[in-house]
């Protein structure tokens, strides 16, 4: 899986080679980290989204701090870091879930495909279409398991006869690794199935609509081991047609489904690089602490 | 064991962690040690005919391969229970590697050995021992400074290590051909001279070793894998 991205580009290299500011080793409170600086490469030749000087406030509290970074096209990157770094926050911004949050404030330039999410103009819901989400905890509707799969297709009015709906449906769980399972009961209740499938089914309801990017927000944390396996084995297909942006806290899980790994620190975005560089010799004295364990 | 304060293993938030790490390092350092003194043994017996501490180190180096065993199996341990990345990954892997390089060092020693104990019996003049003991002082010194650099994490001296390894190999040329003249001079000098060019042999591999030993160190500290790479490469990763 961790093959080399052909995406990331050459002018990621002319990035500068280490941290700004000489760091104390293992001391990460007394790290000094300059404000919108990352080191590694945080750009991508052919970027899906395109993200500069993005900054994310909650009424006087800045969770993201002057972030830049490209997410090239049909890649897995993950974005790992200690609780409280703004992972999830920043995760978050690439389909505005953080509109919701009333102090929630994000500046900077955010551009999907070249176009600006943030527009007055977007509409919002056709943005979550194209940028599907799969949360931590397996979140199915109280419905059937079809109606899990057709409920953005209808109301997306992507399939007008009974039939597109059910190929839509099968196709999707077919994707997700579910028809095999879910086939002789699509209609019976979706919270009845165990918790690997339901996550499984989520992922079925993110791609029914066909999105472009699946943003996943700790997707395996509440997965037995054989459950995470099938989801990362489904990660590793899917990155064929789709870019994934992934959070995670396990680290082996970054390491083994993504090309690329962004390390974020207190609000910064530290280093980017490919992830078979990240766990094997990262660039800075941060990410380096915090993949072997000695802070977290 | 060092103090965990001044070893870079030493800092995890796991100290059960800190302690797997570094009991790996000591072992191996003390495994080190083991090997440097068969080499040194072996020479010794050959120089001074002691047949008797030939024979001791033939035996010793049973414990040499148990040695090996417990390490490899140590770092196993940690690979599986820890998943180590980065430099904990690294200082693992290299290890595991490095052990392979000892215990071959080892068994160099034992052929030493053996070959001391059939020219003992041999019992005639020895011819080439002053090239022996240079050479083996030679190797001796680049085995021990490269468990030195892997104790210390110096990549300066591995790479120091690294050039040494030149010169051992023109060294052996030389003696090469200065038993080439023995042999022409007398023919009855032959199976002896053979038996002395495969002690040199021999020690020109504990050399490569030491070397082998040294690129590991370098690909400890710095990340990079210099093997196979010309000198000048090493010396760019290790100026970075």
């Amino acid at each position: 899986m961790n093959t080399m991205n052909p995406s990331i580009s050459a002018e990621a290299d002319m990035q500068d080679q280490g941290p700004a500011i000489p760091v104390r080793e293992n001391n990460p409170e007394d790290t000094v980290i300059e404000e919108g600086k990352t080191v590694g490469k945080p750009f991508a030749a052919d970027p899906k989204f395109k993200l500069r000087n993005v900054s994310v406030s909650y009424g006087k509290d800045r969770a993201i701090k002057d972030i830049s970074l490209d997410i090239g096209r049909n890649e897995v990157i993950s974005f790992i870091g200690p609780s409280g770094c703004g992972k999830s926050t920043f995760l978050r911004c690439l389909n505005r879930m953080n509109d919701s949050i009333d102090i929630c404030r994000v500046t900077g330039e955010l551009l999907l495909d070249d176009e600006d999410i943030y527009h007055s103009k977007r509409d919002v819901v056709e943005l979550r279409a194209r940028v599907g989400m799969v949360f931590q905890k397996p979140n199915p509707f109280p419905k059937s398991i079809y109606d899990n799969v057709a409920y953005g297709p209808r109301i997306h009015g992507l399939a007008n006869r009974k039939s597109d709906l059910d190929d839509i449906v099968e196709n999707s769980l077919r994707k997700a690794g579910l028809w095999d399972e879910a086939k002789d009961r699509l209609d019976s209740i979706a919270t009845g199935m165990s918790g690997g499938q339901q996550q499984r089914l989520c992922i079925a309801r993110a791609i029914a609509v066909s999105p472009e990017v699946i943003l996943m927000d700790e997707p395996c944390s509440a997965l037995d081991p054989i459950a995470t396996a099938r989801v990362e084995e489904l990660i590793a297909e899917m990155s064929e047609s789709y870019t994934i942006v992934i959070v995670t806290h396990s680290m082996q899980q970054a390491a083994r489904v993504s090309h690329r790994t962004a390390y974020f620190h207190l609000g910064h975005l530290v280093e980017v690089n490919e992830t078979n560089k990240v766990f094997t010799s990262p660039e800075h004295q941060l990410t380096e602490s915090y993949i072997t364990g000695r802070f977290g | 064991m060092p103090d965990k304060k001044d070893d870079v293993y030493g800092d995890h938030i796991s100290h059960k962690f800190n302690d797997e790490l570094m009991a790996l390092k000591s072992e191996f350092l003390e495994m080190g040690g083991m090997v440097e003194s068969q080499v040194d043994r072996a020479i010794t017996a050959l120089v001074e005919n002691d047949g008797y501490l030939a024979d001791e180190v033939r035996a010793t180096d049973k414990k040499v391969d148990q040695k090996e065993i417990e390490i490899d199996e140590e770092a196993t341990l940690i690979l599986a229970r820890r998943q180590p990345t980065a430099r904990d990954l690294r200082l693992v892997v290299s290890v595991i590697k490095m052990v392979s390089d000892l215990e071959r060092v080892g068994d160099e020693a034992k052929k030493i050995a053996k070959f001391a104990i059939k020219l003992s019996e041999e019992g005639q003049a020895p011819r080439g021992y002053v090239e022996v003991r240079h050479i083996g002082n030679h190797v001796l010194s680049m085995l021990h400074d490269s468990l030195d650099a892997f104790a210390r994490l110096d990549s300066e001296q591995a790479l120091r290590i690294m050039k040494e390894d030149k010169r051992v190999d023109e060294e052996y040329q030389a003696a090469t051909r200065t038993l080439l003249t023995f042999m022409m001079e007398d023919t009855r000098n032959i199976s002896r001279c053979m038996s002395v060019m495969w002690i040199l042999r021999a020690l020109e591999r504990v050399g490569d070793h030491a070397c082998n030993i040294a690129e590991n160190v370098i690909f400890m500290v710095k990340g990079e894998d210099v093997r196979h790479t010309p000198v000048e490469e090493a010396e760019k990763v290790v100026g970075r």
